[in-house]
């Protein structure tokens, strides 16, 4: 069964006389449990499917499907509540919220879910240890570094089990030792917990962690590879 | 604590200036609010209460039609034993019965037109305020006795113990006519009063007017203005249906009309001071969200529905809102229970406080509406102009947010 499924998606920006052809017809498939790193120099459309894959971005044309559910034709709060069941985001600049601490930012999302305050002050606990951020649960993220920002962030993606991870960019603000070690979270995560990851970058340490290599270039996919 | 409570009240103190300069805003106006309602609401009650305690009464029973034709042939029969009655049925009120009659009141050097009252010397003091406002002499008991206003006394250049010749028509419209002793002279304070009554025994008035035992109102006062509207609607229930009981907004239309025009004017001044505190919080909910439009991007991008982000802005509203309430109610508060105590003189109000008979120091009271009625005002104002810049978190679109600096 396919995680995410994307048919003929097109999306074109206007910039000034020009069209940017952000996708362009663009046609992919990625199985659940799959580790797929989308690689493309900058403005390469790899951003924009990312976006478009998690209902960020509405495609001009084309369909996509995430869990075997249509989504380009969703509103905003169906696509709202879509990303909040099904999908986690981690990105590059962590975006966390500054003034709730790490356990916090983790709950936070569970809180809109419903999920009561036992369950979800536990779970985040658990999860933040599971990310190596045990006895930081109550700094604020500006009392953090970049890499245990960024940690915290994937915390929040996780932490209700998304059946998809989208990830933008997810180390171009950390060292190559905290990349190393966000990349190895990422894989033991996919091992264990079965979640597919998709993740935009043009970094090659972090695809040589994919299962899975889709190159792009001016918004078409030029190459697909299986990776061991 | 919820989450989004806390995030509500940790935004709030990002911009700590901004935050107190908005609830200092609306906790000026809620103080502003709770010391001048207060004070008018007091002014009002003694507005009212001076004005009928001095002479109609909060009620008035009558004969039908003589509150529009005044006519001295419209009168309730056997009226003592009838006020006799009503007291007996109700102890804690007022009561007494009154005729009326216009008569030419002449010393001997001048005349005046008047209107002559007849009242139930036992009872009257209860009824009208007049006969605690003898300055000279006595109110009258018996017999052909009569006390006339200050003005009218310097008018006719009598005084205490002089004879006043009264000329008029009696009930049955034969001359009406009796020499009587001024026994007592008053001074209300209201000019109107104090020129243009005199009164007299009932029993004389019956007499002099031939009256049969007749008289034209029965004055009635509640135990409080706040308490009319009942006692109405149990004396009415007990009258007979021949005779008409009328409260205190029917007896004095101008009274009401004024405190409602003043009502009227005083509550515009407060719709512009709301206002203004509204363009305050406004501008705070505007540049709250235009500064987070990044961090709203991302919180849509998490799957959280922009109608409860624009929930979160109104929250932190709300929250400065419940700040502004609880000091400005606490501090007006205080500020009028200072000048309760102490009193407060309200500059430019003489000619009012003469027309209505009013103290020249106010001592302004507090009640629950007085205190929580402004403030709360503000408070849905400040809600309702938060209304826009949470709507605008519709329009938002994640990429775009995000993209903002």
């Amino acid at each position: 069964m396919s995680a995410v499924r994307c048919i003929d998606v097109c999306k074109t920006y206007r910039q000034g006389d020009e069209d940017i052809h952000a996708l362009d017809h663009v046609s992919i498939e990625i199985q659940n449990g799959g580790f797929v790193c989308l690689s493309a120099p900058s403005g390469g459309g790899k951003t924009t499917l990312l976006n478009a894959i998690g209902g960020l971005d509405v495609p001009d044309s084309g369909e996509i499907y995430i869990d075997e559910q249509r989504i380009d034709n969703l509103s905003k709060g169906e696509l709202a509540a879509l990303r909040l069941s099904k999908i986690g985001f981690v990105f590059q600049a962590f975006n966390l919220i500054p003034v709730l601490s790490a356990r916090e930012n983790v709950e936070f999302v569970m809180q809109v879910q419903g999920v009561d305050a036992d369950k979800r002050r536990s779970l985040a606990m658990s999860i933040l240890d599971e990310v190596g951020l045990a006895g930081m649960e109550e700094r604020r993220p500006a009392e953090m570094s970049g890499g245990q920002q960024q940690r915290v962030a994937v915390a929040r993606a996780i932490v209700s089990r998304p059946a998809l991870v989208l990830a933008d960019e997810p180390t171009a603000n950390l060292d190559s030792k905290t990349s190393d070690e966000l990349m190895e979270l990422f894989t033991e995560l996919n091992m264990n917990h079965g979640t597919t990851f998709v993740i935009a970058t043009h970094d090659r340490r972090v695809m040589s962690y994919a299962k899975r290599l889709i190159k792009m270039l001016d918004g078409r996919i030029v190459d697909d590879i299986a990776q061991s | 604590m919820e989450i989004t409570l806390r995030l509500a009240w940790r935004n709030l103190w990002r911009q700590p200036r901004r935050t107190w300069l908005t609830i200092g805003a609306m906790v000026f106006s809620n103080v502003l609010l709770v010391f001048m309602i207060s004070l008018q609401f007091s002014v009002y009650d003694l507005m009212i209460n001076n004005s009928l305690r001095a002479f109609s009464g909060h009620m008035q029973v009558q004969a039908p039609g003589y509150i529009d034709d005044g006519s001295m042939r419209q009168t309730v029969a056997e009226i003592v034993p009838l006020a006799s009655e009503l007291r007996s049925d109700f102890p804690d009120v007022d009561i007494a019965a009154r005729a009326t009659g216009f008569v030419l009141a002449s010393s001997e050097q001048r005349s005046y037109g008047i209107a002559v009252y007849g009242v139930e010397p036992a009872f009257e003091p209860g009824a009208s305020s007049i006969p605690g406002l003898v300055t000279d002499g006595r109110f009258v008991e018996s017999g052909d006795e009569v006390i006339i206003g200050v003005v009218l006394a310097r008018n006719l250049r009598v005084s205490v113990g002089d004879e006043l010749t009264m000329l008029g028509s009696g009930r049955d419209g034969s001359f009406a006519a009796a020499v009587l002793t001024i026994v007592g002279i008053f001074d209300s304070g209201i000019p109107d009063l104090d020129r243009s009554i005199a009164e007299i025994p009932l029993a004389t008035f019956q007499d002099v007017f031939y009256m049969r035992g007749s008289g034209h109102h029965i004055a009635i006062n509640a135990p409080s203005i706040d308490a009319v509207a009942d006692y109405q609607q149990r004396i009415g229930a007990v009258l007979p249906d021949d005779l008409e009981l009328h409260d205190w907004t029917a007896l004095q239309p101008g009274l009401k009309q004024a405190i409602t025009a003043d009502i009227g004017s005083s509550f515009f001044a407060y719709a512009i001071l709301v206002i203004l505190v509204a363009f305050s919080v406004l501008n705070t909910g505007l540049m709250s969200v235009l500064e987070r439009t990044r961090e709203f991007g991302i919180l849509m991008a998490l799957g959280i529905a922009p109608g409860r982000l624009g929930r979160l802005v109104l929250l932190e509203t709300a929250l400065m809102g419940v700040i502004g309430i609880l000091l400005g109610a606490f501090l007006g508060g205080l500020l009028t229970g200072y000048f309760g105590a102490t009193g407060f003189v309200m500059p430019g109000m003489e000619e009012m406080a003469v027309r209505f008979n009013l103290p020249a120091r106010l001592y302004p009271g507090i009640s629950v509406a007085t205190l929580f009625a402004g403030p709360i005002v503000v408070f849905l104002v400040s809600i309702l102009a938060t209304l826009y810049p949470a709507f605008r978190l519709n329009r938002l679109q994640p990429v775009e947010a995000m993209r903002a600096a």
